[in-house]
């Protein structure tokens, strides 16, 4: 609009925002330091013993009531009746992919607040995942390729040519990315591909029968096949995004400073772009456009363990799960006999946190 | 088109009386009429039946055939002019937000108030109401999800960005909201409001033309009165409050506007997207001007819609294609022109 005053404006506000940063970046220094590693990995045994509860939650509650027994019974003497089948082909795939799904959120969410520096980046706010999903609508509605191994590669083409298009959006005035700047950018990208997804799937009603509970962010429906093939993809995103911590710490000092300390400023760009890609292409080709995930977790992450991306990493990857498989069995608990898709729950409790941290005064910068 | 500087424009004095002109922006305005009058009249001589171009006032004030009178004036005047309509009050809608967030992607569509009156209009089609109260559900839901975005982002004013932040968050959770009802409707309502998502304008009626051209009569001259202290809101609140503009005054009362421009025209034509985006940036390109214009992206508006209309009509006939799948792609076109660099 008005180029001048609108930078004049950013400036102003990203001082402002720095200069809120620096003294929350020390308070949370402080809480870190007194925070030590012990206690840290104390706090991941503890995630992890949380993450084993959910997920023996998600296997044992669900629409269908089965008793604690039983579930026992179908990992140690299946016998082929319907609780045990439904436990063995449809709980525990599901559980396995809500591991899988919010590990790659968590983790890609991190990320990319890391590398944008923005506070506010989030796979689904972004648009990444929205363009993923057009991948894979492009792939199962047009050209009709159903295999996982093969639509994936068209989610991988979707998320890393919305990440390109939403950040060019962004800094497109000369005065920078800021992060209202990102979100407008990720979010209006993320409609246009909701819309010609949604376009192309109204033309064919079988596909879009099959597809509309995925498109609004579902863990049921996949089968320990699909689960299978996609796996490898999650896995290679989890260990290149987790390698980086250290270059993306040192980044966050600022560019010449991080050259200035000998790390390869566009090579870690250029990694954590595909492994943000590599997670989120995985993630919704899985699920379905899931919003927040990535938003909301490595925010609470960052509080309890400060700043370090090498705990920041690990921790969100590991506490995302707990809260994206808690969301799914409570939305198949709270609308019985039928079930709400997990991604409404997170919209639905997300988006008031997501308004929360959008009151603050500042949105401190990273 | 030399002679008329970038966003120039002549002070015009008569007395006590001054009146701003910008030649650039009233040549521009002068094209957009006469491009719309070349839509409508396009769209109201082809199709399926064709109306020669010279029947058709005939045609429209009772003195053509039967046949041409029912085509024209029934089906095809009231869809041509709520078009008209609902693109210039999305037109508007969209210039006011983009205004006060300063931002050219702050429209409507993104930051809550289209998807609000989403939610609105498919609760009612999902409780099985009539046309109207679909309308009057359209419009409740755009009204009260600003009255919380705007009491969300209050503290103490309210800043664009926070508008915009809020916005967005309530536009995920509405559209969550969305699904969710669509999800939980059985399978002929969900289809029902499925179709009125997309936002179209086949079938549509004066009953549905009329409350948007009373929205647009009432709301044009509060907006006139309040686009100069918009203008300097712009600048910056503090610049503003500088030369006496009451800043948050003209802010509810832009917000205002806005919303119900917003949900009026949902409520006529259902959430068509990227309108109220896209409109208000290409009139700002034509007319050169330095900021948005309420009058050009409203004429922009009307002449997108109803063009975008005309081809979701004809392109693939005798397939009708929604308008929102069209307006879609004008958004995408649009956001694609938006990365070139802003060199205005």
């Amino acid at each position: 609009m008005r180029p001048a005053e609108d930078t004049a404006a950013d400036t102003a506000a990203a001082g402002a925002g720095q200069a809120v940063s620096t003294t929350r970046a020390g308070a949370s220094d402080e809480r870190a330091a007194r925070a030590r590693p012990p206690v840290l990995v104390a706090g991941l045994v503890v995630t992890i013993a949380l993450l084993a509860l959910v997920a023996m939650a998600s296997v044992a509650l669900g629409a269908r009531s089965v008793s604690f027994s039983t579930v026992i019974d179908a990992f140690l003497a299946p016998n082929g009746s319907n609780d045990h089948t439904v436990i063995r082909e449809l709980r525990v795939p599901r559980t396995l992919l809500g591991l899988g799904v919010g590990a790659t959120l968590g983790l890609a969410g991190a990320l990319m607040q890391s590398l944008t520096r923005n506070p506010l980046a989030d796979p689904g706010l972004l648009g990444v995942n929205e363009g993923a999903a057009l991948g894979v609508t492009l792939a199962l509605g047009v050209f009709g390729l159903s295999d996982p191994t093969v639509y994936i590669w068209f989610a991988f083409g979707g998320a890393a040519l919305a990440s390109a298009i939403v950040y060019a959006l962004a800094s497109a005035n000369r005065s920078g990315s800021s992060p209202v700047r990102l979100a407008l950018a990720g979010v209006a990208f993320g409609m246009v591909c909701t819309a010609v997804a949604s376009a192309i799937l109204r033309m064919d009603s079988q596909t879009f029968d099959r597809m509309r509970f995925w498109l609004a962010g579902s863990l049921a429906g996949q089968t320990a096949d699909t689960l299978v093939r996609l796996a490898p993809f999650m896995v290679a995103g989890l260990v290149l995004g987790l390698m980086l911590a250290r270059p993306l710490n040192t980044l966050a000092l600022g560019d010449d400073a991080g050259k200035a300390l000998g790390v390869a400023v566009n090579r870690t760009r250029i990694l954590t772009g595909v492994a943000v890609t590599l997670l989120c292409g995985a993630a919704t080709a899985a699920a379905g456009p899931l919003w927040f995930v990535g938003l909301i977790v490595p925010h609470a992450v960052r509080a309890l363990v400060g700043p370090d991306q090498r705990w920041v990493l690990p921790y969100s990857a590991l506490a995302a799960p707990v809260l994206l498989l808690g969301a799914d069995v409570a939305g198949r608990l709270i609308a019985r006999p039928g079930e709400v898709q997990v991604g409404i729950v997170w919209a639905i409790v997300g988006a008031p946190i997501f308004i929360l941290l959008a009151r603050r005064k500042r949105v401190a910068a990273l | 088109m030399r002679d008329a500087p970038a966003g120039g424009s002549l002070n015009v004095r008569l007395g006590p009386w001054s009146v701003r002109l910008a030649p650039r922006a009233l040549l521009v305005s002068l094209l957009l009429l006469l491009a719309g009058l070349l839509v409508t009249v396009a769209a109201l001589s082809t199709g399926e039946f064709t109306v020669p171009v010279p029947d058709i006032i005939g045609a429209l004030f009772g003195q053509g055939t039967p046949v041409a009178e029912l085509i024209v004036g029934k089906l095809r005047a009231p869809r041509v002019v709520t078009g008209l309509l609902v693109g210039a009050a999305f037109g508007m809608g969209g210039a006011i937000f983009q205004s006060l967030t300063r931002n050219p992607l702050g429209s409507p569509d993104f930051i809550g108030f289209t998807a609000g009156a989403s939610t609105g209009g498919i609760i009612a089609v999902v409780a099985g109401g009539s046309a109207l109260t679909i309308a009057g559900g359209a419009l409740a839901g755009c009204v009260v999800t600003a009255v919380l975005v705007y009491a969300l982002a209050y503290r103490g004013g309210v800043q664009g960005y926070r508008l915009v932040l809020v916005g967005i968050g309530a536009n995920a959770l509405l559209l969550a909201v969305n699904s969710y009802i669509l999800t939980r409707a059985n399978i002929n309502d969900a289809a029902t409001a499925g179709a009125w998502l997309t936002g179209s304008l086949s079938g549509r009626g004066w009953e549905h033309a009329r409350p948007v051209a009373l929205a647009l009569l009432v709301l044009l001259p509060l907006c006139a009165y309040i686009s100069r202290p918009m203008r300097m809101i712009e600048m910056g609140d503090d610049a503003a409050k500088a030369m006496g503009v009451r800043v948050e005054a003209v802010r509810a009362a832009a917000i205002a506007a806005g919303v119900l421009l917003t949900g009026v025209a949902t409520a006529a034509a259902g959430p068509v997207i990227f309108v109220a985006m896209a409109a208000p940036q290409l009139a700002r390109r034509l007319t050169r001007s330095p900021g948005v214009t309420l009058a050009s992206s409203a004429l922009m508006g009307a002449v997108l819609l109803t063009a975008a209309d005309l081809a979701a009509q004809r392109l693939l006939a005798p397939t009708q294609l929604p308008v929102g799948v069209l307006t879609a792609a004008i958004g995408g076109t649009y956001l694609v022109l938006l990365l070139r660099k802003d060199r205005h």
